[in-house]
């Protein structure tokens, strides 16, 4: 289990819900989550993706003192990695509802790796890693899937 | 809430005319500040697309919101799909959901699988995905 801890709070998941347009009052009144059954305000059901606040690792995220590079005077540069790479699949599996004051560890556990060749003739390489998400007293919460496809460095596929 | 039947259909319009301003909120509330989604200057210059493009988990975010406008959240068992294409600054989005089982659990209630198809303006498939949601009750709501 990773170290770092995912505080589910309520301003923020008002601020996500917000931006994905949805004003369901689940996300943002407690009275209405409870008439709904929940313990209190729910998470949406993507709102997880946001524990890339509490991760000191997480690379798309400019840091002070730090180079970035996305663009200011100039365009910025090309990231080896991040530049090429599209978000190809994302699966979430619920074991219970992520409410707020849930406080969420993770632990990634990386999957298969393989290749395939794009419409355009590159080579994609598509990664597969699973996130566990367990509350503070360990209990897992939910459970993510994700693939993520690189395409080889010298094609412009898109 | 109302009974299901298979083959039952929902839709919602998502976005209309998404506006940039949008993925740049998504992005604070979501910590994702990949400048492909929030740099337009950044994307056509050094990663060559036509500009900024939407967070794919921001189409699925969207698309989610369906989900749990028809089931509660907390009946959601499975939820997950597959990027088919990207989405730009100026689409509108509509999600297509249908029920494509349901299976009694001989306890009452019954689970219920989804398929949702989110489509741009000109019907092009941007998100292709399945959910699953187990109802407790599901027997007395669908005999009232």
């Amino acid at each position: 289990m990773g170290d770092e801890q995912f505080p589910v709070e309520s301003l923020h998941v008002l601020t996500f819900a917000r931006a994905i347009g949805d004003d369901n009052p689940i996300f943002s009144d407690r009275e209405a989550a409870r008439a709904a059954g929940l313990d209190d305000i729910a998470a949406p059901l993507t709102f997880v993706q946001a524990s890339a606040h509490c991760d000191p690792d997480y690379p798309l995220r400019p840091r002070a003192g730090e180079p970035w590079f996305g663009s200011g005077r100039e365009p910025g540069t090309r990231h080896p990695e991040l530049t090429r790479t599209l978000h190809a699949e994302q699966h979430f599996e619920y074991h219970r509802p992520l409410v707020v004051g849930d406080v969420l560890s993770w632990q990634v556990i990386p999957g298969d790796t393989w290749t395939k060749e794009s419409r355009t003739g590159g080579v994609l390489e598509f990664r597969d890693f699973r996130t566990e998400y367990r509350d503070a007293s360990g209990e897992l919460v939910l459970t993510s899937r994700s693939v993520t496809a690189m395409t080889g460095p010298a094609t412009g596929d898109r | 809430m109302t009974s299901f039947s298979v083959g039952q259909r929902f839709s919602k319009v998502l976005v209309e005319d998404l506006k940039r301003t949008q993925l740049v909120q998504y992005a604070g509330a979501s910590g994702d500040f990949n400048p492909l989604h929030t740099d337009d200057m950044h994307a056509r210059e050094i990663a060559e697309f036509p500009g900024v493009f939407g967070h794919g988990m921001l189409t699925m975010a969207m698309t989610g919101t369906l989900l749990t406008d028809v089931v509660g959240i907390q009946d959601v068992e499975r939820f997950g799909g597959r990027f088919k294409a990207q989405v730009w600054p100026g689409d509108t989005l509509t999600v297509h959901m249908e029920i494509t089982g349901i299976t009694d659990d001989g306890q009452g209630g019954a689970g219920v699988e989804f398929s949702l198809s989110t489509r741009n303006q000109d019907e092009v498939e941007v998100f292709a995905g399945t959910a699953s949601a187990h109802l407790e009750d599901y027997a007395e709501e669908h005999a009232t």
